[in-house]
């Protein structure tokens, strides 16, 4: 048996989150297809075909699958991944909206969101915002799986040569089409990527005032992220919450400024290596978790601490 | 336009939950429990279509223990026209639960369901998909915003890079994201009227599904707990610390 592991992409390049779900495919064992389906996405193929752990790179270019359309993408990946014991797609909005369509498709479920591999059909994942951790079994012939990027150390990227096989596109669904997008453009490393992050919360009180914490970034090569209230008051754009809700991050360094730690928060950030948190309330909740924490008015503390790097 | 909303009960948000000291699951015995946020929200975006003349019934169902009634008549209260009751001994997983949606899709035969993106319990945000799947249907997932333009849905999406719109066909299958809107809090005489509202009872055997089980629940352990470090007094023993302590910097 062997297993299918989707490639995150965007028709150009190969998205870091398929090496963390590639190092989880290869703690499960056995041979390792990697399916890129998009439109113009030969890059890609190759790309994966360097992969450490590939044996063959499945690639499938076609105008239907620019998009990445759940609806057509789940009958294409329903389609080749039935003779394979694991389907894996990382755990990112393009995973989590394509593989529960494919597991109904196949009549199994989907185990979301797996940290760990136990053996080749138990798994560990977390619930209730990460209070909790279950080890679930799958009783199915095929297991559909996303993989959360942070509990895999991701492969290499280079060094492999698998061989590249080209399969034709499966009938359109007719249910969906592609309208627009507003892609955030940014020069910063990716959140769920990032050795550092600095998020900014509700205490940076507007939009304009995340210039302090970009200052911040740029000396220390940092991804910026912020908690659901920055978002909700509009300081920031959606992409950049963290959470149990939003991304999950587990950078070497996570500076959290005016966020006070509720649980939804910290199930996004507590498997950070090491936690700073800035707040002038020296009773919030986010001090549990930080190993260094300072009170102080962030309006003061965040351009002392640009100027002190 | 009929418009189904499937909501779930679980644990509060705000409670911290336990694991039991046999580490065979989490412990729910008197914990607060409410409708799911997401549900929520599923519910209010519905009732709005109503108010603008866009829906024109909005049904909200539930699968689960009898007590799931108490977040079908939370939904009632929140303006829902009637609700159905899929009862069940225990929580059906993910794939069950869209299994018997689907046969309630086929009954009632609705323009739109919209479902929560996640619930915060088990956190695994595949139900509202796999209807999709199960029905034919086309899925917005994580919405922001929804609009019914021209027979077809506009769906804005918030994905990982940003936000993506796209157009679906109806049917279609919707869920919701945290900022697709703000929920109203219910009114004492609209939780009266509530009461009042129709609600039936079904079973898997009158849908004609045979729930079976996919997965197995081996144990459930508490996460390694994280120990507060130190407080730091300077701006200049924050540097001092992530240089020469923590190394990080
Ligand atoms: C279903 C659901 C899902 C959710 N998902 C998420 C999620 O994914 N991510 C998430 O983050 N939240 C999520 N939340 C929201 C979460 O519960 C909190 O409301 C949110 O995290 C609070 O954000 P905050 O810490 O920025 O704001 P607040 O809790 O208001 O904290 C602001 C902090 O800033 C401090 N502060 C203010 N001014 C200053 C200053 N000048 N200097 C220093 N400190 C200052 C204050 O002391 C306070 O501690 C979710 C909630 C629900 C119900
Ligand atoms: C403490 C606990 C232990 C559990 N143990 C097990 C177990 O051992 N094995 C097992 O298979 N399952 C178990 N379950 C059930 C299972 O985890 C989920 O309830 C089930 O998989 C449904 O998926 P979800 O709620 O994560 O759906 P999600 O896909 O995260 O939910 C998305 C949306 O789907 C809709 N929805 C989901 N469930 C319902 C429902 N019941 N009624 C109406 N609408 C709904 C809601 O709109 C919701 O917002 C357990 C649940 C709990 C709370």
């Amino acid at each position: 048996m062997a297993i299918l592991v989707i490639a995150e992409h965007d028709n150009s390049t190969l998205k870091g989150a398929t090496l963390n779900t590639l190092a989880a495919a290869t703690q499960i064992g056995g041979d390792i297809h990697l399916l890129v389906a998009g439109s113009g996405c030969q890059a890609v193929a190759e790309q994966g075909a360097a992969a450490a752990g590939v044996n063959k790179v499945l690639c499938v270019d076609a105008a239907l699958y620019e998009h990445q359309l759940a609806e057509d993408l789940a009958l294409l990946v329903a389609e080749c991944g039935r003779d394979y014991s694991h389907i894996l797609a990382p755990a990112t909005t393009n995973g989590k909206n394509l593989m529960p369509r494919v597991a109904a498709l196949l009549d199994v479920a989907q185990i979301s969101d797996i940290i760990a591999v136990e053996s080749a059909d138990s798994f560990r994942r977390p619930i209730y915002a990460g209070n909790a951790i279950a080890t679930v079994q799958s009783l199915d012939p095929i297991k559909v799986i996303t993989v959360r990027g942070t509990g895999f150390d991701p492969v290499a990227a280079s060094g492999g040569s698998a061989e590249v096989v080209t399969l034709s596109a499966v009938s359109p669904a007719g249910l969906s089409s592609f309208v627009s997008e507003e892609v955030a453009e940014s020069e910063r490393p990716e959140l769920t990527s990032a050795r550092v992050v600095i998020s900014g919360g509700r205490g940076m009180g507007n939009g304009e005032n995340f210039a302090l914490l970009e200052k911040v970034a740029d000396k220390l090569g940092a991804a910026i992220g912020a908690s659901r209230a920055a978002v909700d008051a509009g300081f920031v754009p959606n992409d950049m919450q963290v959470g149990q809700t939003g991304k999950i991050v587990a950078p070497d360094l996570y500076i959290a400024v005016g966020i006070s730690g509720a649980i939804q928060h910290l199930a996004g950030m507590k498997d950070s290596k090491v936690i700073v948190a800035i707040n002038k309330d020296e009773e919030a909740p986010i001090f549990q978790v930080a190993d260094y924490g300072l009170v102080a008015d962030l309006f003061s503390a965040v351009p002392e601490l640009e100027q002190k790097l | 336009m009929k418009v189904l909303v499937a909501v779930k009960r679980v644990i509060d948000y705000n409670v911290k939950v336990r694991v039991k000291s046999d580490n065979t699951d989490v412990d729910l015995a008197n914990v607060k429990m409410a409708l799911n946020p997401f549900c929520e929200i599923a519910v209010e975006e519905a009732v709005r279509l109503k108010e603008a003349n866009v829906a024109t019934e909005v049904v909200v169902v539930s699968v689960g223990p009898k007590a799931c009634q108490e977040q079908i008549r939370t939904a009632l209260a929140l303006g829902a026209d009637r609700g159905i009751h899929i009862e069940t001994d225990t929580m059906p997983e993910s794939l069950s639960v869209a299994k018997l949606l689907a046969k309630l899709v086929e009954q009632e035969q609705p323009g739109l369901v919209i479902l929560g993106k996640q619930s915060i319990d088990s956190d695994n945000n595949q139900t509202g998909q796999m209807l999709a799947a199960l029905t034919g249907m086309s899925q917005g997932t994580f919405a922001s915003r929804v609009q019914v333009i021209d027979g077809s849905l506009n769906v804005t999406r918030e994905v990982d890079g940003g936000l993506q719109t796209l157009a679906l066909k109806l049917p279609a299958v919707v869920t919701t994201d945290l900022r697709l809107n703000e929920p109203r809090y219910a009114k004492l005489p609209d939780i009266m009227k509530a009461k009042k509202k129709p609600l039936d009872v079904k079973t898997p055997a009158d849908l004609g599904v045979e729930l079976r089980d996919h997965t197995r629940l081996l144990k459930v352990e508490t996460p390694p707990v994280r120990q507060a470090g130190i407080k730091v007094a300077s701006v200049d023993e924050l540097v001092e610390k992530l240089k020469n302590e923590a190394k990080v910097i």
